[in-house]
């Protein structure tokens, strides 16, 4: 299908030369075209078209009616909630490992399993929360029967918030670990002897040499972790059907059966969800260029 | 003092993760009333349904990753011997996909490639598959670039043409028989997480309505009770298979780098 080197053949020994050696890029740049900016271009002029195709900014007013906004704000509250302790958790485990004085083998084995639980994502992982803290999971009868602690009692259920928002941990966790560990490495020993040499202390070595250069990491993996989240379908679906009114999954029923009654209000909505994540990105590629001044 | 924070840390960390595993094991063992059993499992692998939408997603997964060696390794050859301005360019394209939620890409392609559209791919079957694929690709698209692109550079590929033209290799010959061996690791890697995401991708072939394994999946678990946590404990499986081979493949590299 990419028959790239049959293009490109020719522009090494012709004689007079057109630029010809860019057509070696020709198949990648037309699948891309293809698949990837043209079907987003046609959700983001769907955004502003009224179904006739004439321009309207009435799709972007449609998306400030209650139950939008409150699905884009379940939505931001979900992504940022599993963020923030996503990293709070991820970088004291990373901490503990690399600075903590663990022993020194169980950083390989962190690092592997982090790769593969940031990888299961999906249907199986809410098939594993919902066997462990659903209404007969394995935690929530152990609590119940050996503790006796009622979490539902407790007014917990897994198919609210904070269940996804548990849920969504799982895979946050280990892609902050994967993330923060090589900044957590890149802090080298010189800088603190300096510190220390200088007369710092450990709080002050801790606040005004470490935190300014882990800063950025820290805040760039915050914002990845937020898009990561918000842009989950299929373990929201798995686990909760369609009982929480989160944007991916009034999206995913938009486009099944036109839910909202409006084509082109589906339009927007995922064109409010790429603005949301390409912020988000945004504030990463841009937090990372700069950490990684640091990390050479 | 400083210790036990750590440990500390580290348990509750390894707590949080080994808990859903083990919960779902327990539970997928539990089908039978009062003993552990596998017979979950047995009705799982037995079930046609699974059959079906399992050898289709391997097949899927098998061609994505055809069709993403194909695009990728000529591409990112081509960019670091001849284009190499278009690097950046070309980098910050391979992110996208994970700028842009899969849900929006397939919106796209729904209203794009529809029956009355210009290249009606989801008029018939094999469109749709076909689609599907490309959907995947793109999907895969960040990660394979990168693997490629990090293979890329540990090899010397202009001093490799040069002596493989002067000996009278065409592209082709240079592609497939000097810069894919080179880079086979890389290309592995990529493929293992290829196939990890193809498996058990939902959202794609959900709404392009192929039946596939991921929405496979969440029908069992709307429906069942110990089944689903079967799947869950293959699929982590396969997850664990698919990157183990990973670290293996990435070792045996480095091993066979050393003594040189």
């Amino acid at each position: 299908m990419s028959s790239d080197s049959s293009a490109a053949r020719p522009p090494a020994r012709e004689p007079f030369r057109l630029p010809l050696h860019w057509l070696g890029a020709a198949p990648f740049a037309i699948f891309v075209l293809l698949f990837l900016i043209m079907p987003t271009m046609r959700i983001v002029i769907g955004a502003f078209q009224t179904p006739e195709g004439s321009f309207t900014l009435e799709n972007i007013r449609g998306l400030f009616t209650t139950s939008i906004l409150s699905a884009y704000w379940i939505s931001i509250k979900i992504s940022v909630a599993s963020a923030v302790l996503g990293c709070l958790i991820g970088f004291s485990v990373a901490a503990a490992a690399v600075l903590g004085g663990l022993p020194k083998w169980i950083r390989g084995p962190l690092l592997t399993f982090s790769g593969v639980a940031s990888n299961f994502a999906g249907v199986p992982l809410a098939f594993a929360f919902l066997a462990t803290l659903g209404p007969v999971g394995l935690l929530t009868v152990f609590l119940k029967t050996q503790i006796g602690i009622d979490l539902r009692a407790l007014g917990f259920n897994i198919l609210s918030f904070w269940g996804l928002t548990v849920t969504y941990l799982f895979f946050q966790i280990p892609l902050m670990i994967l993330i923060i560990t090589p900044a957590l490495d890149g802090l080298k020993r010189e800088w603190r002897e300096a510190a220390q040499i200088l007369g710092a202390t450990n709080a002050q070595y801790w606040r005004m040499v470490a935190f300014p250069i882990l800063l950025p990491s820290f805040l760039g993996t915050l914002a990845l972790l937020f898009a990561n989240a918000f842009g989950a379908v299929a373990t929201a679906i798995a686990l909760t059907g369609s009982s929480l009114n989160i944007v991916p999954i009034l999206l995913f029923a938009q486009i099944r059966g036109d839910v909202l009654g409006n084509p082109h209000l589906g339009y927007a909505l995922a064109f409010g969800m790429i603005v949301i994540t390409g912020i988000a990105n945004t504030i990463y590629i841009w937090l990372r260029a700069r950490s990684e001044r640091w990390l050479k | 003092m400083k210790k036990f924070w750590a440990w500390g840390a580290l348990i509750f960390g390894l707590l949080y993760f080994i808990l859903p595993l083990v919960g779902m094991t327990n539970f997928s063992l539990k089908m039978r009333r009062g003993v552990y059993s596998l017979d979950a499992y047995a009705v799982v692998l037995g079930d046609p349904r699974f059959q079906e939408t399992f050898t289709y997603s391997i097949l899927m997964a098998l061609s994505t990753i055809v069709f993403g060696v194909l695009l990728v390794v000529p591409t990112a050859y081509w960019v670091r011997l001849k284009l190499p301005g278009l690097r950046p360019y070309i980098e910050f394209i391979t992110l996208l996909p994970l700028v842009i939620p899969a849900i929006v890409i397939v919106f796209g392609y729904i209203r794009l490639y529809n029956t009355s559209s210009w290249l009606p791919l989801t008029g018939t079957t094999t469109g749709t598959n076909i689609l599907l694929m490309f959907g995947y690709s793109t999907l895969a698209l960040p990660y394979m670039y990168r693997s490629v692109d990090t293979g890329l550079r540990s090899i010397d590929i202009a001093t490799l043409t040069e002596a493989a033209q002067s000996l009278g290799a065409g592209w082709t010959t240079i592609l497939a028989k000097i810069i894919l061996p080179n880079v086979l690791v890389a290309v592995l890697s990529g493929a293992f997480l290829t196939f990890a995401i193809v498996i058990g991708e939902f959202t794609m072939a959900a709404l392009l309505n192929r039946p596939a394994f991921g929405p496979y999946m969440q029908l069992l678990g709307a429906n069942r009770a110990y089944e689903p946590a079967a799947l869950a404990v293959m699929s982590f499986a396969l997850t664990w298979g698919c990157l183990g081979l990973i670290q293996l493949v990435s070792r045996f590299q480095k091993g066979a780098q050393s003594p040189a």
